[in-house]
């Protein structure tokens, strides 16, 4: 299979893909947009005990089929869920130390997995002024994350302008130095790769590459050096089953356009 | 911003806290809010956002207001181009994902004509806590080692004096007034809140003063038949509104969702255009009509009942 004779869209490719990043049993903190599909597309496949968490303050929803929610903050979020608290009681459950996995999407991040939805540009003097963290810098601060984003030079690039959700930091031990001795960038699903971190210098290096990508596309797509190992293994295509388990949540291509 | 400890007591303590009949309109309850004061409002994104109240602070012409929320959409953009607020403290600032960033919010930051204070949410949780709890901050673990932090200038680090460990502490928000919309509220301030509460409880216990906005009025018989369900005491409340559809174009949860296609057409109205489009919203939706009633009808009917239809499912399906 190449990309040019793919069966699906980027953002269905992302979907799936982090989908399988998850595991039965797992406490997931999801975010709007993708990992909220994504978290329900697991729980409805391979993983059907991944407990969601909203940061509206909803614990362990089943979101309706083609009813998906525009923010994390609404009833939709709540069908089905075991239990409705307050936001600052759900956010602590990621301080407390409940949740395996926080999954968020991204519009821009570095080497060190630093995530920026503030500002393009200066702080002082943005070209434009993003809509700002939300709950993104207490998730990445305090937990384990997954990242969802297309790969492409603009989004990542060797040092974010603003640090809004914290990863490596500047690498080394610069998170843990910082106070953030929890937690850290685990993994950032692409349409073209699986990435992680190097476990001592904390910078981004390929873990899998999607089916028909090259190292090579995977590096120009990158505004900074990955670190890809010559050996470095593809994964499965979407089967069926799963996009058409996708398809079934999202009907009106609300999250998959 | 941290307000004395013993000032706010003395506020607190000289308050009215009998149990007395403060049932208002929307027009009257607009006293209750002074130029220049810190205003916080309930809700969440586009979920139980006291509009209606918001709807009636333009029309009364206030100004230099500084509103504080854990996530604001839609009214954020209203504050500011009608000009009743320039600094907004939040999380998030937009409609919502799906409409994009808003074009509003980003002419008036980047234009440097309003602010917009970026704090972490769950610090901004903790800062409403403390509020509540009259304690001056909350300890905490994210933010470090963020831009979001290093922008800030009214937080510390510290080292615990237990355990050694770096801790970021973040003072207290006791805001001068507290807009919260519910579904159930009797004459006296007792509400009751059904599903999300957001950071509506610690919001009502920090501020110095209340109004409530509530889909119906009920009687104080039947907030005594489910205290269980009362969420905030009577005597935080200040005023008692009954607005139905008060969150409108907004959620209120199982009542009705969003009214998403008045809010696809904001989105449209404020895409290339921002400030000609706000400026004919506002004239449109919230200097023309005489009422709140007005308002809706403007919004029309066959939406409303829409999302009446979708927001009352969740009981029904």
């Amino acid at each position: 299979m190449t990309i040019e004779t793919k069966n699906f869209t980027a953002s269905e490719l992302l979907c799936v893909m982090s989908a399988r990043a998850l595991e039965d049993g797992q406490v997931v903190f999801a975010g709007v947009g993708i990992p909220l599909l994504a978290a329900t597309l697991a729980q409805r496949l391979h993983a059907p005990g991944v407990t969601i968490l909203f940061e509206g303050g909803t614990i362990g929803p089943h979101v309706v089929p083609g009813q998906l929610p525009p923010t994390t903050n609404e009833q939709r979020c709540t069908r089905k869920a075991n239990m409705l608290v307050s936001i600052t009681e759900v956010l602590l459950l990621l301080q407390r130390g409940y949740v395996d996995v926080g999954f968020m999407g991204g519009a821009q991040i570095d080497q060190y997995g630093n995530l920026n939805s503030s500002f393009i540009g200066s702080a002082d003097d943005p070209s434009v002024r993003l809509p700002g963290t939300g709950g993104g810098n207490d998730i990445s601060s305090l937990t384990r994350m997954i990242v969802a984003m297309p790969q492409e030079k603009r989004r990542f690039v060797e040092s974010v302008d603003f640090i809004t959700s914290p990863g490596y930091i500047r690498g080394g031990t610069s998170r843990r130095d910082s106070g953030l001795i929890a937690g850290g960038m685990y993994r950032v699903v692409t349409d073209l790769a699986i990435l992680g971190f190097d476990d001592d210098t904390g910078r981004m290096r390929v873990e899998a590459l999607h089916p028909g990508v090259t190292p090579e596309q995977a590096q120009e797509n990158t505004g900074f050096e990955l670190i890809i190992d010559s050996s470095v293994g593809t994964t499965e295509p979407p089967t069926e089953e799963e996009l058409a388990a996708l398809r079934h949540l999202d009907p009106d291509k609300v999250y998959t356009a | 911003m941290t307000q004395d400890y013993l000032s706010l007591r003395e506020q607190t303590q000289s308050r009215d806290r009998s149990l007395r009949d403060k049932v208002m309109t929307l027009e009257e309850a607009c006293d209750f809010v002074a130029d220049g004061e810190h205003v916080s409002l309930g809700g969440s994104t586009a979920s139980r956002t006291p509009f209606a109240m918001i709807w009636a602070l333009i029309r009364a012409r206030k100004k230099n207001l500084f509103f504080s929320r854990s996530i604001v959409s839609t009214e954020g953009d209203l504050i500011f181009a009608s000009g009743v607020g320039n600094h907004i403290l939040t999380s998030w600032f937009s409609q919502g994902i799906v409409w994009g960033v808003s074009r509003v919010m980003r002419h008036f930051t980047e234009n440097r004509l309003a602010r917009f204070e970026e704090w972490s949410h769950m610090s901004i949780g903790l800062r409403y806590r403390a509020g509540a709890m009259g304690v001056p901050f909350m300890p905490m673990r994210s933010m470090m080692g963020s831009d979001v932090a290093g922008q800030l200038d009214n937080l510390k680090e510290m080292t615990c004096p237990f355990t050694g460990e770096k801790i970021l502490l973040v003072p207290a928000l006791n805001p001068d007034v507290a807009l919260i919309h519910v579904q159930r509220c009797d004459p006296y301030g007792n509400a009751q809140l059904d599903g999300l509460t957001f950071m509506d409880i610690d919001m009502a216990m920090a501020a110095n003063r209340v109004i409530i906005t509530t889909e119906r009025i009920i009687s104080n018989d039947q907030i005594r038949r489910r205290p269980d369900q009362t969420r905030i005491p009577f005597f935080t409340v200040d005023a008692v509104v009954e607005a139905p559809y008060g969150c409108a174009p907004h959620e209120c949860f199982g009542v009705y969702e969003p009214l998403f296609s008045h809010m696809d057409y904001y989105a449209e109205l404020t895409r290339k255009e921002p400030m000609e489009g706000v400026k004919t919203y506002l004239d449109e939706y919230f200097y023309a009509p005489k009422n709140w009633t007005e308002y809706l009808e403007l919004i029309g009917l066959e939406k409303l009942l829409d999302a009446a239809r979708r927001g009352r499912s969740i009981y029904d399906d």
